[in-house]
């Protein structure tokens, strides 16, 4: 059953869903790469955006206009928490790592089960007017709605990117990542920029969950498979790369969606925790790791 | 010290002896329904503690390790229809086996890897079974059990018994780890990993240990579920009502003493049942992450830190344990 | 009564660590003799820490040999080098946070001293001793984390001890001290010394090094620019120029 135009199709769809994840990854690029948060509850986040842009889509919204709308709302609650974060844990130092990592697994836990309360367990769906089309190049039918997630990852993760390398407050962040006391002795608070970085990574997650419900249905506990995703692309990338994420997204895209055709979709989300350990196995800096 | 240990012991007989009594005297089946579940989360959140509590590694996949361990009983009772025992010690060994697998792969990691491990663990797992037609894949499998095993009344009471020795078996393990060099190596690990291998303590062969242990006391405790039950579906026998309980108990009872995990299974497990019966089983998982949260921030040592404070506080107390 | 040669304890042969690409080490030889007094010194980022590393297990080396007591070292973990003989002090202390003074030194009797037969009263008298010869008797139930500066280098040095080491290598235990506490520290050096252990001491408080050492060598950029007494060391133009840059 093999054939070369099935592989071919799997690998146009692993590009376009591999720029996907990369989206959804590089918020946690930069909480956990640059910041070194345990964010176990990432993808809880995105999938809470996804929620508000299902909930605002109920209104007639446009996904994408949702997803832009929440971001400022999720930046907000990006800095509470990290704030939060920062006073119980990182500022005690000490037995933080287990602390750390229960509390954004209890986060995460709250939201899932908050959603399944407040929306039920079953899938939800946006409607847009790209939706549900499909664009025809030849022998291929590929979904207009893949394209639209695919265009606006990509503008997302350059756009990140290029704020990281090019902004003050940008190069900011990548400094108080390698060398927070040199920071502070420049005059520089270090923990405002942390809290304002991981801001910017939540209201990411915000569009990236108005993409994941563009791409799909989506239901509360969708959140655990995407650890795997996003802590594989971030990895594989190498911690504190921005533009690596881009790469490694499409790498893990292109992987699942060629294990997706051979053997099955329950199989999927064993590719990205195999990746993951195979990087940490052979070269855990990943590609283009500091 | 030897005043303690059988001071222990005698606590251990008298809670076996009151299991037994309970069996022989007490009529209401419900009861039994409800101590069933205690104590298997008594053994979950003492598993747990051995790797999280002593050795300072999360676990967030112990539904994977309970699960396998129901699923290896459905297995043995189909192939062979082997006796319980049979089936808590394949499950203790598979369970093991799945602990030391873990270890090798991400010990030598940083411990969010770990943790990200036990996570894939648990979704694989999960979907593994859930394609496996022979267990009865998604829609799970009915066992036959007989209604009475003597001497008990029912199998109910038999399997509630059970569940009573593989909870004193755990507690007793993880107090013997705690007090002896074991449990002094783990938290010379967690304190300063690198102090620990120059002072020459094996730190991965200890790490795998305590994966070993943990994984076998939770495989152990998932296989009398397929009898308990006479039903076993993967969305309940993985479910993450079961990782998260095993993690939120510890953290609330208290992590640095084996009553710790004790503590917080018996109020967190008797809160679920009374939230569960009088208002709704959605909400009462929503309670066991809300007080994980409240409790990993405001008092991280647990009931047993808070304890331990208003201990030394009184006057002419002694240096703590 | 022949003169007995001096045998040599530690071999380390043509050993090289890389990082990335940045040479932290290249061919590094050193042999130190059973019962010496070596010195190591050499200026920030030359690569001490590194080599200490290596040789404690620490970090593997990339090419050479580390041979301890004739047997080659350079593939067993940490922990076994220890109970081989090898202990270190680190540069920034790393007490066990959780455990008392006293419990800090049970764990590598334990570990190292004790293994296989384990009577908590015996480790506990011989930790003890260890911490009176220390001055830290006093400190014996102490929480390590409320420990002073001087007193966590004293325990540092306490818990190498215990590992009943052949060689213990300090690494600029004295740092930051004031001048009677480097005597405090200088002294139990010595006092280990004449116990018959072999000693490796990375310092910087250059008194301290000429004073201790019989043999000292500098260590520059990865290599080894110099060796010799601790007299001719000092006048050496190389050393004077990897230190003072002129």
């Amino acid at each position: 059953m093999f054939s070369f135009d099935l592989l071919f199709d799997a690998i146009v769809f692993g590009l376009l869903l591999g720029c996907f994840y990369a989206a959804v990854s590089i918020g946690l690029s930069v909480s956990f790469g640059l910041l070194d948060v345990p964010h176990i509850a990432h993808p809880a986040f995105v999938v809470l955006g996804s929620y508000g842009t299902y909930l605002l889509g109920t209104y007639g919204m446009d996904p994408i206009v949702s997803g832009i709308t929440l971001m400022p709302l999720f930046f907000l609650f990006g800095v509470l928490v990290y704030r939060f974060y920062y006073e119980t844990f990182e500022k005690r130092g000490g037995d933080a790592g287990v602390r750390g990592l229960a509390f954004f697994f209890g986060v995460a836990f709250i939201v899932e089960v908050s959603l399944i309360l407040g929306f039920g367990v079953d899938q939800r769906m946006v409607e847009a007017s790209y939706i549900g089309k499909s664009l025809t190049l030849g022998e291929m039918r590929i979904p207009i709605r893949m394209l639209v997630a695919f265009g606006m990852a990509l503008i997302l993760t350059v756009s990140l990117t290029l704020y990281l390398s090019r902004t003050f407050t940008g190069r900011a962040i990548k400094a108080v990542a390698q060398d927070e006391p040199a920071l502070r002795l420049m005059g520089a608070n270090p923990v405002r920029i942390k809290q304002w970085a991981f801001g910017i990574a939540t209201a990411v997650a915000a569009l990236a969950g108005a993409l994941l419900i563009i791409i799909g249905p989506v239901e509360p506990g969708m959140g655990r498979v995407y650890i795997g995703r996003t802590f594989c692309v971030v990895v594989l990338a190498g911690l504190g790369s921005m533009s690596g994420t881009l790469v490694a997204g499409l790498i893990l895209g292109v992987s699942e969606s060629i294990v997706l055709t051979l053997l099955g979709a329950s199989w999927a989300p064993a590719v990205s925790f195999g990746l993951l350990l195979i990087v940490l196995g052979l070269r855990p800096q990943g590609l283009f790791g500091r | 010290m030897t005043k303690r240990i059988s001071m222990f012991w005698v606590g251990a007989a008298a809670a076996l002896g009151l299991a037994l009594f309970a069996a022989f005297s007490i009529k209401n089946e419900y009861f039994f329904f409800a101590g069933y579940v205690v104590l298997q989360f008594v053994v979950l959140a003492t598993a747990w503690n051995i790797l999280g509590g002593y050795a300072g590694y999360v676990n967030f996949g112990t539904s994977a390790f309970f699960g396998v361990g129901a699923y290896i009983a459905v297995m043995l009772i189909k192939f062979m229809n082997a006796p319980l025992a049979l089936q808590i010690i394949a499950a203790a060994g598979v369970g093991a086996l799945m602990g030391v697998s873990c270890g090798l792969l991400t010990l030598r990691l940083r411990g969010i890897f770990f943790s990200i491990a036990t996570v894939a663990v648990a979704i694989i797992l999960e979907t593994v079974i859930n394609n496996w037609r022979f267990v009865g894949g998604a829609t799970g499998v009915q066992i036959l059990r007989p209604p009475v095993m003597e001497p008990f009344d029912s199998y109910t009471k038999m399997i509630f018994v059970v569940a009573a020795l593989l909870a004193i078996i755990a507690v007793a393990t993880a107090r013997y780890i705690q007090t002896s060099w074991i449990g002094r190596g783990l938290r010379a690990i967690r304190d300063n990993e690198e102090a620990a291998e120059c002072a020459g303590v094996p730190t991965l062969k200890l790490k795998l240990l305590a994966c070993a242990v943990s994984g076998a006391l939770m495989g152990a405790i998932g296989a009398p579920l397929a009898m308990y039950q006479s039903f076993v579906e993967p969305a309940s026998a993985f479910n993450l009502n079961y990782s998260v309980s095993a993690l939120a108990m510890p953290i609330i009872g208290g992590t640095s003493h084996w009553i710790g995990p004790v503590i917080g299974a018996f109020l967190l497990g008797s809160v679920q049942q009374i939230v569960t019966v009088t208002i709704t089983s959605e909400l009462n998982v929503m309670v066991v992450g809300v007080l994980l949260v409240v409790f990993v921030v405001a008092a991280p040592d647990g009931i047993v830190g808070l304890f331990n404070k208003l201990w030394r506080k009184r006057p002419g107390a002694a240096k703590a344990p | 009564m022949s003169v007995a040669v001096p045998e040599t304890l530690l071999h380390v042969d043509g050993v090289s660590k890389n990082f990335g690409g940045f040479a932290a080490l290249s061919q590094v030889s050193i042999e130190v003799a059973r019962g010496e007094r070596f010195g190591l010194i050499g200026p920030n980022g030359s690569g001490k820490t590194t080599l200490i590393n290596c040789i404690s297990g620490a970090l593997r080396n990339d090419g050479g040999s580390i041979r301890f007591a004739g047997e080659e070292i350079s593939g067993l973990p940490a922990y076994q080098r220890t109970r081989r003989g090898i202990a270190r002090s680190f540069q920034i202390p790393r007490p066990f946070k959780s455990m008392s003074v006293v419990e800090n030194l049970i764990v590598p009797l334990e570990f190292v001293a004790h293994r296989g037969s384990l009577h908590k009263a015996d480790t506990h008298a011989e930790a003890m001793h260890i911490l009176e010869g220390m001055g830290l008797a006093d400190k014996a139930d102490t929480a390590s984390s409320q420990l002073s500066q001087v007193e966590l280098r004293k325990m540092e040095l306490a818990r190498a001890m215990a590992a009943r080491p052949k060689l213990l290598i300090s690494d600029e235990a004295m740092a930051g001290l004031s001048g009677n506490e480097v005597t405090e520290v200088l002294d139990i050096l010595f006092k280990l010394n004449d116990t018959g252990i072999t000693i490796i001491m990375i310092e910087h408080i250059m008194q301290a090094v000429m004073r201790f050492s019989q043999r000292v060598i500098c260590l520059d950029a990865g290599a080894i620019i110099c060796q010799g007494t601790p007299e001719s060391i000092v006048q050496d133009p190389n050393v004077q120029r990897a230190y003072l840059g002129v």
